[in-house]
């Protein structure tokens, strides 16, 4: 333990003393990457024990809820299927995903750039977020078809948002005095982008990032449930259809997951691309407790 | 003034007045305010807050404009952001995404300065504010004064004759604060700089000045200026003398008299 509770002429000396304080800051972090970890596998179990128990004492019906052993026996029992349909789903995730950041950051920064560019799309920006996804998708399925096209466009028409907005947000929130400080050093505009406001907005347009991810993973099933022929979004239909609930169910774990990995990775994308920034530094703050 | 006497100043300002718009109508943050700094000069701007002291180096750097008067930097009128001087802002202002070092050559790369070159001086630079092997630590990693000496250093590296400080020890302890000052005398009296420092503390003005320009609140105006005539370079011990007392005094009592302070 440390030295309080040791009477004065216990403590040893101050290297001593740094050596044992140095173990015991060793240790804590340890256990608080061990606690990072565990926490939330112990909450989730938590969760999952209690569901099973309840489903066996309450006597649930199996198509009403099944208990968490009959899904993961679904999801082993359909693991063929769930992948099959769930990598159909993967890249309408990635492409619409991928299509919502190359629109989304171009607009933001034009609409930064340009004042009377931003205040014509500004009305038209904000209805296409207010139209219900689930009303224009029949329309893109009369437009484009039962294929991967529909469900990208609307996977796509629901994450730019976040990213145009977090993108002008981030490019808006410089402070007057680095404004000062580019002109003074007479930096060019482009330089003072290129330098200064785009690394400046990168938290932002990275927060931005993380929502649209998990909004693509909606927008693509919202796609799948108006019409297709495949992808997990269907699955759940068809197993909904059947009564299989079961199989919803490994249906919903499949997506889970994939939208969790999403998320995942553009974290790590945003942590080695802006590794300076405070959010990133979570760890540090915590070892330094 | 003489011909002769104004071409020596490297820093004049002849009636700045400056007249904001706002919501509840024109404000006047300065009123004719007229002042000059020799080359190789110390000259501090001293009031209180929401005097104009900052907006009235910001019009002598020409990054804001001035609704009358005239400002001549080097020789010239300043007419849009002044070519090459050096400004230290009351935040350290760096960017959190470089090194030290490269927080510095920021200024290099701007002005399309030779790289090598500025490397080799920003680095002697760091290095003559206590900063050597700091050059690769990021902003977070620094303390509040290692910080701003590295916007200093910013400042300094393309050599400019003059340099502006906005309340640049303004957030920093009081010990951090009497190093960075003794540092920027003694950076001052090495290259010959020519210094406006804005600030709201006697001491720090009267230690650091050849000439102490007093501010009264708004509408800025100039209430007085004193020529502070104290060897150099002055020591710590100084602040304790009855000179440097003598000055602080006076303007203690200026003021008292504009009902900037009062004892009541």
């Amino acid at each position: 333990m440390t030295d309080e509770l040791r009477r004065p002429g216990e403590l040893g000396e101050p290297e001593q003393l740094e050596a044992e304080m140095q173990a015991v800051w060793e240790r804590r972090r340890a256990r608080a990457k061990r606690s990072g970890i565990l926490s939330p596998i112990l909450a989730i179990g938590v969760l999952l024990v209690l569901w099973e128990a309840g489903v066996r004492l309450l006597n649930v019906e199996l198509y009403l809820l099944p208990a968490p052993s009959v899904v993961a026996g679904a999801v082993g029992k359909d693991m063929p299927l769930l992948i099959e349909h769930g990598w159909i789903t993967t890249q309408e995730v990635v492409i619409g995903y991928l299509l919502s950041i190359a629109v989304g950051i171009p607009l933001g920064l034009v609409i930064f750039l340009s004042r009377p560019f931003a205040r014509a799309i500004y009305p038209l920006l904000v209805s296409s977020q207010a139209i219900p996804k689930t009303a224009i998708a029949p329309l893109f399925v009369l437009w484009f078809g039962f294929g991967l096209l529909p469900k990208v466009l609307i996977a796509f028409l629901i994450a730019f948002f976040p990213i145009v907005i977090s993108t002008v947000v981030g490019l808006a929130s410089i402070e007057q005095e680095k404004v000062y400080l580019a002109q003074s050093m007479k930096m060019g505009s482009i330089a003072t982008f290129f330098k200064i406001r785009l690394p400046q907005a990168a938290p932002s347009i990275f927060g931005g990032l993380k929502i649209a991810i998990t909004l693509a993973v909606v927008g693509a099933v919202v796609g799948e449930f108006v019409g297709a022929d495949a992808g997990l979004g269907y699955l759940l239909l068809i197993a909904n259809g059947n009564l299989d609930t079961p199989l919803l169910f490994a249906g919903l774990f499949a997506l889970t997951l994939l939208g969790v990995v999403a998320f995942a990775i553009v974290e790590v994308i945003e942590r080695i691309a802006i590794p300076w920034h405070s959010s990133q530094r979570a760890e540090t703050a915590l070892a330094s407790q | 003034m003489s011909a002769s006497d104004s071409a020596a100043l490297e820093i004049e300002a002849n009636g700045v007045s400056k007249v904001y718009s706002t919501a509840d109508g024109p404000v006047r943050a300065l009123d004719r305010v007229s002042l000059g700094a020799k080359r190789g000069e110390f000259v501090s701007l001293l009031g209180p807050s929401g005097c104009g002291k900052s907006t009235f180096l910001m019009i002598a750097a020409g990054l804001l404009s001035r609704s009358s008067g005239s400002v001549r930097v080097g020789g010239e009128e300043v007419d849009g952001p002044v070519d090459d001087l050096g400004i230290v802002f009351q935040s350290p202002v760096l960017l959190d995404w470089r090194t030290a070092l490269d927080n510095v050559l920021l200024q290099a790369e701007a002005r399309k300065l030779p790289r090598d070159a500025a490397r080799d001086r920003a680095a002697a630079l760091l290095k003559s504010v206590g900063l050597g092997g700091f050059e690769e630590k990021y902003p977070h990693e620094l303390s509040g004064g290692m910080r701003q000496r590295v916007s200093i250093c910013r400042a300094l590296l393309h050599e400019p004759r003059q340099l502006l400080m906005d309340e640049p020890f303004g957030a920093l302890d009081a010990l951090t604060r009497d190093q960075m000052i003794l540092d920027l005398q003694r950076l001052c009296l090495d290259r010959q700089l020519t210094v406006l420092f804005v600030t709201h503390s006697i001491d720090e003005a009267v230690f650091l000045s050849d000439k102490v320009v007093i501010m009264s609140p708004r509408p800025g105006r100039v209430a007085k200026e004193i020529s502070v005539d104290l060897p150099r370079p002055r020591t710590l011990a100084l602040r304790e003398s009855a000179e440097f007392s003598a000055y602080t005094k006076q303007i203690l009592n200026i003021f008292l008299e504009y009902g900037v302070l009062h004892e009541e």
